[in-house]
């Protein structure tokens, strides 16, 4: 009996000659990833007993979260975490200003396929885009690695999708990801890892690999994983990685389940308040009339996303009852975006550019929501009071869909409005 | 390691912004964050769990974030243990992380009801409904983990096993 990905890389991580599902692991770890929350993982590694990381060149510390400070008190736990930089000779740091980290991760290639990745943030479930092992643990778990190197794991069951199709225009891999969590709930991926197979995932770019298993999260995933392939050697050949190991599963592998999914027919998806899984077409919720609309996040922040809305707002306005905020995931998507002349028409047209950086993801600065407002977001939590007032209504969208509602200020379907 | 005390009822996919929303996490004494424990859905959280301070929960507790703080703030608002029918992964791991006895089972929640009183052997995996006189066994988990719920976290277990 062969094996998935999960127990093939984690296998490899541990120094085993193989694991199955269910087995406890201890795996030795490629790198460690942590954001503003880092203050609290220095915090632990010292109650640990820590004094010196194990290897300061297997860690990574991206300040995305409240970027640039927005109270006294994150000021000055991010100056903390820069004199920790400074102590430790921790090479990989990249201060407030640089993007979300899962984006800066992936522009950087500091992820390669075969690597085992943790870090101290759920959505690390994105950079199994680039076929890596990635997954996401509690400031306690992140300081153990920084001491030790090493982190316990259960072997996770697989979940198999086999994606076919061809997308139709202004449909995305933010439909595919919400039509699936709409299917299976969540919690339907809980603690399983999450392969991705078929021609659907083949034509998807690695931007919309890093959105569809950035999503996978929302189903309560422990990683989702996309096989290598052309499109990916490609991308890392340019930056002549070392590190590079192909790895796929065996054919007669054990899946705890298997989905086949056609996207062919998928229309543009909504997920309502409060839920992720609260998914339906858009179709069926038009007319619900919007106050802010949010463009970015690591979900839904990247060139290609900038690019689509754009396209969809041409010429036109935003409606004036909506705030259209604009957040690149990244400087080098700001840049890009710039150039291609993505951002001067969003602008244009009406947005709020706002810093590379998570933004209003959360709920803590640059756009907090009021009292019952309507927020329609591309990011990928809609939970009560996530980005302010436990009674602001959250949806979550596409891009395509995001920029359609920003023109017409209700939610719309790209595919009408652009007719 | 056994837990007795009294339950309070939390519903489905109790996420991780309700338990603690993300404006309260630059907050570092763990008492302080206790006080803003579902400070936006439930103010009244921290009187509750002072007479019942075991919840019993449905499916999907902790979904949402990494932030260790949303263990953290239920273990220092004074909860012993958390029943519930399944955990999200990463919460799970911040509550054993940080000393919080979760328990997986959900014959047991489907029973349970507020007020009920509770005996939890964690070592064995098994609840006790007093108020009921009824048994159920939960999932087991490696005994490893039981020692660091014993030892009250995974900092205090690896100074006690640095100190022997
Ligand atoms: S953009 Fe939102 S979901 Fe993504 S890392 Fe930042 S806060 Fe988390």
């Amino acid at each position: 009996m062969g094996f998935t990905l999960a127990e093939k890389l984690l296998a490899h991580a541990a120094s085993e000659s193989n694991v199955y599902a269910g087995e406890y692991v201890t795996a030795s770890i490629d790198l460690a990833v942590s954001h503003d929350n880092s203050a609290l993982v220095i915090d632990r590694f010292h109650e640990l007993g820590g004094n010196k990381v194990r290897t300061p060149e297997k860690i990574v510390i991206i300040l995305d979260h409240r970027t640039p400070a927005n109270t006294i008190m994150s000021a000055n736990l991010q100056k903390r975490v820069r004199h920790f930089i400074i102590d430790q000779n921790i090479p990989l740091f990249f201060d407030v200003g640089e993007g979300i980290c899962h984006q800066v991760l992936f522009e950087k290639r500091l992820i390669a396929p075969g690597m085992v990745v943790v870090g101290s943030d759920s959505h690390m479930t994105t950079h199994g885009a680039v076929s890596a092992f990635a997954t996401g643990v509690g400031a306690i778990d992140l300081a153990a690695i920084w001491k030790e190197g090493t982190l316990w794991f259960k072997v996770p069951q697989t979940l198999k999708f086999i994606v076919q199709g061809t997308l139709s225009s202004f449909v995305t891999a933010k439909d595919i990801s919400l039509s699936i969590i709409g299917k299976i709930g969540a919690a339907g991926a809980s603690y399983r890892s999450c392969e991705f197979y078929g021609t659907a995932i083949k034509d998807l770019s690695l931007a919309s690999r890093l959105c569809l298993c950035n999503m996978m999260m929302e189903a309560g995933a422990k990683n989702a994983i996309i096989p290598s392939d052309e499109n990916l050697r490609f991308w890392f050949n340019d930056a002549k990685k070392s590190r590079y190991d192909v790895v796929y599963a065996d054919a007669d592998a054990m899946y705890e389940k298997e989905y086949i999914i056609d996207v062919a027919e998928l229309v543009p998806q909504i997920a309502c308040p409060h839920s992720v899984d609260n998914v339906k077409p858009v179709s069926a919720v038009h007319d619900v009339a919007i106050d802010q609309i949010l463009i970015g996040s690591c979900t839904n922040g990247r060139l290609e996303d900038f690019a689509i809305a754009a396209e969809i707002i041409g010429s036109r306005k935003v409606c004036n009852t909506v705030r259209l905020l604009l957040v690149p995931a990244s400087r080098t998507v700001l840049l890009n975006a710039v150039k291609k002349g993505y951002l001067q028409r969003l602008i244009k047209a009406g947005g709020i550019l706002l810093p590379p950086g998570c933004g209003p993801c959360l709920g803590l600065h640059q756009g907090v929501v009021a009292d019952n407002e309507i927020v329609l977001s591309t990011s990928n939590r809609n939970f009560q009071g996530r980005m302010g007032a436990a009674s602001a209504q959250i949806y979550l969208s596409s891009p395509a869909v995001a920029a359609a509602s920003a023109v017409t200020g209700v939610i719309s379907d790209p595919r009408e409005v652009v007719r | 390691m056994i837990i007795r005390g009294r339950v309070y009822c939390l519903g489905d996919a109790i996420n991780t912004d309700v338990i603690i929303p993300g404006r309260f996490l630059t907050i570092q004494d763990p008492y302080e964050l206790a006080r803003k424990a579902f400070a936006d859905s439930d103010p009244l959280f921290l009187d509750h769990v002072a007479e019942t301070n075991i919840i019993v929960a449905g499916e999907n507790f902790g979904c949402g974030s990494s932030r260790e703080q949303a263990a953290i703030c239920l273990k220092f608002a004074g909860v012993k243990a958390i029943v519930s029918s399944s955990f999200a992964r990463i919460f799970f791991r911040n509550a054993i992380n940080v000393g919080l006895p979760v328990i997986e089972c959900s014959s047991a929640v489907n029973e349970i009801s507020a007020g009920d009183t509770l005996t939890i052997d964690v070592g064995k995996g098994v609840i006790k409904n007093r108020s009921l006189s009824k048994q159920w066994t939960c999932v087991s988990y490696p005994e490893w983990m039981v020692s660091i719920l014993t030892a009250g976290g995974y900092i205090s277990y690896i100074r006690k096993n640095k100190a022997l």
